[in-house]
């Protein structure tokens, strides 16, 4: 049987040098990463470059994932969290990106390792914490101290609170990560069945119908979850980053 | 539209059978948009737009509780090696995890996404 784990494989395509003893190289990852990066310019820069007022298949593409994040954001947000689009935009069009073009075959799927994912998690979670801070100063404290709670049990909530603010970035990643995960582990599994079962003759041929079908109902399903993933992280970031505006309950 | 649709199809089909026709499906077609126009006013927001918010939702819900638990766990862990105090720290903050654990999926599912000020 193929071994599902090995499409999650780093390796260096170029070393580019040594830092503090560690090796700097272009990998396999971040050669998708700049995949993804070149689809998404090549999608908006191209697409938008046409300027029509009736827009065109690849045009309408773009406005359609303008509208639908500028959308999202104000129903999560509020009209003040469209300071943040460029950069709700940025985290939506690339997870979404990466998902999609993990998908095809034989490609690398970058959001399938958690150093990505917990890396866009954090920095979501910096800009919260940062911004609140700018923001309103020290009543951002105030997002740990719920209104109404009887005062004998005040610190036994705070401390609950400040646990489930921090558990944001772990639970922001670990989903991303998992999904991706284990979706692409459940394809492989169930595509080596195929091929195991076809080796068994007349029986077995008609035996790995039944996986290449759920094979093919699985790709569907996997394409569902890549492009509601995206959504999810978009999503949360932008509750999170409502939070950081509208700290007070 | 509807006009186009009557002058192609009038060559196939008996001209007074189409014309009743044509007559009920613009009669359907007024009360539906009258229909539809009163939808709207009522939900600002139908159909497609909540389909993919609850899935979301849902995806949520997978992976908010042991969130709050691992970092319980891990906090716990911490202040044990910290201060030396063994199983304590682990105790109460695996217990604390939990409980901010349930309040995030409780938030996730939508059922009070904040206290009620009220209470």
């Amino acid at each position: 049987m193929a071994d599902p784990i090995h499409q999650f494989e780093i390796h260096n395509i170029v070393t580019l040098g040594h830092i503090g003893g560690h090796e700097i190289a272009f990998t396999n990852s971040a050669l998708y990463m700049a995949v993804v990066v070149v689809g998404i310019a090549a999608l908006l820069v191209g697409a938008s470059s046409s300027r029509a007022l009736v827009p065109g298949r690849m045009q309408s593409i773009a406005e359609l994932s303008y509208e639908f994040v500028a959308e999202t954001i104000q129903s999560t947000a509020g009209k003040e969290g469209m300071k943040f689009f460029p950069f709700v935009f940025t985290i939506f069009m690339f997870v979404l990106f990466a998902n999609v073009i993990g998908i095809i075959p034989y490609t690398f799927t970058v959001t399938s390792h958690i150093i990505i994912t917990a890396a866009l998690a954090l920095l979501v979670f910096l800009t919260v914490i940062v911004y609140g801070f700018y923001k309103n100063g020290l009543r951002f404290f105030g997002l740990f101290v719920p209104h109404g709670i009887p005062i004998y049990i005040l610190p036994l909530i705070v401390f609950i609170e400040i646990l489930s603010f921090l558990s944001r970035p772990i639970s922001h990643s670990v989903r991303l990560f998992a999904n991706m995960l284990a979706g692409h582990i459940t394809l492989k599994v169930f595509a080596s069945f195929i091929t195991l079962l076809g080796g068994f003759g007349i029986f077995g041929m008609a035996g790995a119908a039944l996986p290449l079908a759920l094979v093919v109902a699985l790709f569907a399903l996997e394409l569902l979850v890549a492009f509601l993933q995206a959504y999810v992280f978009a999503i949360l970031t932008c509750i999170y980053l409502n939070d950081a505006i509208h700290p007070g309950h | 539209m509807a006009t186009d649709k009557r002058d192609g199809s009038e060559k196939g089909a008996p001209p007074d059978e189409e014309a009743a026709l044509s007559a009920r499906l613009q009669r359907l077609g007024e009360r539906l948009a009258h229909h539809q126009g009163a939808n709207r006013k009522a939900e600002a927001d139908p159909g497609p737009r909540s389909d993919p918010s609850a899935m979301a939702r849902g995806f949520r819900l997978s992976t908010e509780l042991v969130a709050g638990v691992l970092v319980g766990a891990f906090i716990g862990w911490a202040i044990d090696r910290w201060l030396g105090i063994s199983p304590w720290g682990m105790f109460v903050f695996l217990l604390l995890g939990f409980a901010a654990g349930v309040i995030n999926v409780i938030r996730a599912a939508g059922i009070s996404s904040r206290p009620d000020p009220k209470q």
